[in-house]
């Protein structure tokens, strides 16, 4: 059962790792995703990022992936964290861990968990420039392409 | 009576977070309800202007526009999710 927050607070990466790992002896292997609110979008300088989100589907969208990648890869816990609000640059936005018996299906899994979190869970990211003004981010052809290679071959 | 929801983008041009909605007895798909709320003030016709643009979800579960609708769904449209 994997564990899902989304909360404005910031998260302890080495705290949820304690948590995801304690009295077990059977994990081999972590992986560990953590996003950070880039200071820029393109070529001009930003003041902060701010998530909008629709609760209630973002939990069951979220539980869902992570119900997904549990199943494919085998994995013995899994942890997805998304802050939502304003955040400055440099803040970690996002955390994704993963706990397999090896590394193969640890690292596999965290790729696929992000790349499906990005395209499939209801957030939504607007930009604040340091001139005051704020537009919403458009959505990437790169993020669906990330997201379908899970999907093919 | 349908609740119906707007996030980012789409909530701005609507002018609200939510509204009620009694929808006409021919409106019973997702595209439907879209073409209705489109036509049915300057607010909807910005919000809906773009349909490549347009998500959906129903009952907090992705949709497309030939999804049904029924009475009591919560529908949601919102633009491309960017999270992560």
């Amino acid at each position: 059962m994997a564990t899902i927050r989304v909360q404005p607070e910031p998260f302890d990466v080495g705290q949820e790792i304690a948590q995801l790992s304690a009295d077990r002896t059977d994990i081999g292997g972590l992986g560990c995703f953590v996003g950070l609110v880039r200071g820029n979008a393109g070529d001009h300088a930003l003041d902060a990022l701010t998530l909008e989100h629709y609760p209630g589907m973002t939990e069951r969208s979220l539980a869902a992936i992570a119900a997904t990648a549990e199943d494919r890869w085998s994995l013995l816990g899994c942890t997805l964290i998304h802050r939502i609000g304003r955040l400055a640059p440099g803040e970690p936005i996002v955390l994704v861990l993963t706990a397999a018996a090896h590394r193969g299906p640890a690292l596999d899994a965290t790729a696929f968990l992000i790349d499906w979190l990005k395209t499939k869970a209801p957030f939504w990211k607007s930009e604040q420039s340091a001139d005051g003004t704020s537009r919403w981010v458009e959505a990437r052809d790169t993020d669906d392409a990330a997201a379908a290679r899970w999907t093919t071959g | 009576m349908l609740k119906i929801l707007y996030f980012a983008a789409l909530r701005e041009r609507m002018g609200c977070n939510e509204e009620d909605l009694t929808p006409p007895p021919s409106v019973t798909t997702v595209a439907q309800l879209i073409t209705h709320l489109r036509d049915r003030d300057p607010a909807g016709t910005a919000a809906f202007a773009q349909p490549s643009l347009v998500r959906a979800a129903v009952n907090q579960e992705f949709a497309n526009l030939q999804t049904i609708i029924r009475e009591n769904d919560e529908i949601a449209f919102f633009p491309p999710v960017t999270g992560g």
